[in-house]
């Protein structure tokens, strides 16, 4: 008895010993900079919480200190960094359905069906990546609500709610044109009908619904131009336009100032 | 020259009596331009008193000084030759024991402790003695004062990175679980030749799918989003109204409340009040044609 517990004993500190040795390493030094947590002679200090905020390439979106109020979860409810956290969610969804996906018909349906049999994981990542873009949509769209209630679109923030309004447009076009790809009786009635809205534009209507479908009615041609407009063209523009945005709240002075 | 308040020049006088050793009156009475105190005068310094000069002129004992104010003896020295080359009064004598022949900063010009009488008046503190002169003590709150207040602030972390984590996950794990449950539709393979009834578009959509049940398709489809469109960008320069306070921008929140309750109500009911031919229905009667969430409402 006594024996295996100092035998146990012997591993845990083994074991210790190994994770300590670990985190005093060069390596690990290298890699986490000064003032990160993950550091074994890390301490909490004023300087050190600044530094977790500067030496690091993904908080660094953030300035080191924001006004007390804007902590407050019932102030901004997270909404804006939700839709963004969800932007990413797509990203890497999408990625992962891009490799079992063929923009051609008849095979985009077969895929999706694969998809639900073939692959491991295939249908719930399916699954994250609609709900993902229906929430999306929800919290954008509730994220300008919240902006405009706190007047925060007022001076210096105008340009940046106009920044937003385009970003709430690219995230409908974003969910509308991954709407066609399935290629099933739902995508393919559901495009037609909002781009024949598209084909009541005053003046030049016949041609905003030839650009936007790629010929005078959907077909396979179409799937293929909403594909690339999906997957790459409107994520290239939105990403611009983010880093915009987001630059523009750190220019502007951070958060909106309370009511 | 400008008028200086009373208090603030009895306030420097009194800064100045303390760092010259000399009595407050007189310095107050110097500084007004007035003639001294007659009392005062004799017994400047208060250890003057100890040894009086031969020559008439005051004589000082730094050494002692220096011991009752706690002021080294070498400051006082050279507060002493500044003081004398701005009045442009002769140095006084030096008392005590202690007195060197020279001031710590070399130099001959000032009298030795033995001196009967002070020597003609210096023409400069030593070489390598800096005139500095205590003029005023001003307050922080006084004549400096900070513009901007300064705003209370957390740090990014732990504060608002421990709860973005938090929301994060949350999100995470709804977004897992309904995925886990609910399927994404898929119907059957795109048919052109057979359109399924009603045909609706993308649930953000219906709102507008819903508007072109009551007005034309070129008012409905384009004129009103765009517009509608266009009104919501330019918010920030229509609405002029600095302020952020609801009670002060009553008009504005309702504006967009109706706008905001209108979107709403027009996409729910276009989305479960319209059946077959996108005619009006009640959802628990006739059933819900809403293909976009039929897995999530089945």
């Amino acid at each position: 008895m006594a024996d295996e517990n100092g035998k146990s004993g012997g591993l845990k500190t083994a074991v210790a010993g190994l994770g300590d040795h670990l985190r005093n390493s060069q390596v690990w030094n290298s890699i986490f900079r000064p003032g990160s947590p993950m550091r074994a002679d890390n301490q909490d200090s004023p300087r050190n919480r600044a530094y977790v905020v500067m030496n690091n390439v993904l908080y660094h979106l953030h300035p080191v200190k924001v006004k007390r109020h804007g902590v407050k979860v019932s102030y901004v409810l997270c909404l804006g960094g939700l839709s963004f956290f969800l932007f990413i969610l797509l990203t890497i969804t999408g990625i992962f359905l891009m490799f079992y996906y063929r923009p051609t018909s008849p095979q985009a349906y077969f895929d999706l069906q694969a998809l639900a049999t073939d692959v491991a994981f295939g249908q719930l990542v399916r699954n994250m990546h609609r709900w993902g873009a229906h929430l999306m949509v929800l919290t954008v769209f509730l994220h300008m609500t919240r902006v405009f209630y706190h007047g925060a679109y007022k001076p210096p923030r105008e340009f940046n709610w106009v920044v937003g309004i385009i970003l709430l447009l690219l995230t409908l076009l974003l969910s509308f044109t991954g709407y066609l790809l399935p290629w099933d009786q739902l995508a393919l009635w559901a495009v037609t009908v909002g781009s024949n809205m598209a084909a009541y534009t005053p003046v030049f209507g016949e041609q905003v619904s030839f650009a936007l479908i790629g010929g005078v009615q959907i077909t396979a041609d179409t799937l293929l131009r909403w594909y690339v407009l999906h997957v790459l063209f409107l994520p290239f523009i939105i990403t611009i336009f983010m880093a915009v945005h987001f630059w523009r709240v750190r220019k502007d002075g951070g958060i909106s100032g309370p009511l | 020259m400008a008028e200086l308040p009373e208090s603030l020049i009895k306030r420097a006088a009194q800064a100045r009596a303390q760092a010259d050793g000399r009595p407050y009156d007189v310095v107050l009475a110097e500084m007004k331009g007035e003639a001294p105190p007659e009392a005062a005068a004799p017994a400047a310094a208060p250890a003057a008193a100890a040894a009086p000069a031969a020559g008439g002129g005051p004589v000082r004992d730094l050494d002692a000084e220096s011991s009752q104010f706690g002021v080294p003896r070498g400051l006082l020295e050279r507060a002493m030759f500044a003081r004398a080359k701005a009045d442009g009064t002769p140095v006084p004598a030096m008392a005590g024991a202690g007195a060197p022949a020279a001031p710590a900063g070399g130099g001959g010009v000032a009298a030795p402790a033995a001196a009967p009488a002070a020597p003609a008046a210096p023409s400069g503190p030593p070489p390598g003695v800096r005139t500095q002169r205590l003029l005023t003590v001003v307050k922080a709150n006084a004549i400096q004062g900070t513009t901007k207040e300064p705003t209370d602030k957390v740090n990014v972390w732990p504060h608002l990175l421990a709860i973005e984590f938090v929301a994060l996950l949350a999100m995470l794990a709804l977004l897992t679980l309904m995925s886990v449950f609910i399927d994404a539709p898929l119907l059957e393979f795109a048919n052109f030749n057979e359109q399924p009834n009603p045909s609706k578009a993308p649930w953000y959509f219906l709102g507008l799918q819903e508007l072109l049940a009551y007005f034309d398709p070129q008012v409905a489809g384009v004129i009103i989003p765009g517009f509608g469109l266009a009104a919501l960008a330019f918010i920030p320069y229509i609405d002029r109204n600095p302020s952020v306070r609801p009670s002060d921008r009553k008009f504005a929140i309702a504006i967009f409340t109706v706008f905001v309750m209108a979107a709403s109500v027009l996409t729910i009911f276009g989305s479960f009040f319209r059946g077959p031919g996108f005619n009006f229905t009640f959802p628990w009667r006739d059933g819900i044609f809403f293909d976009d969430l039929k897995t999530i409402l089945e």
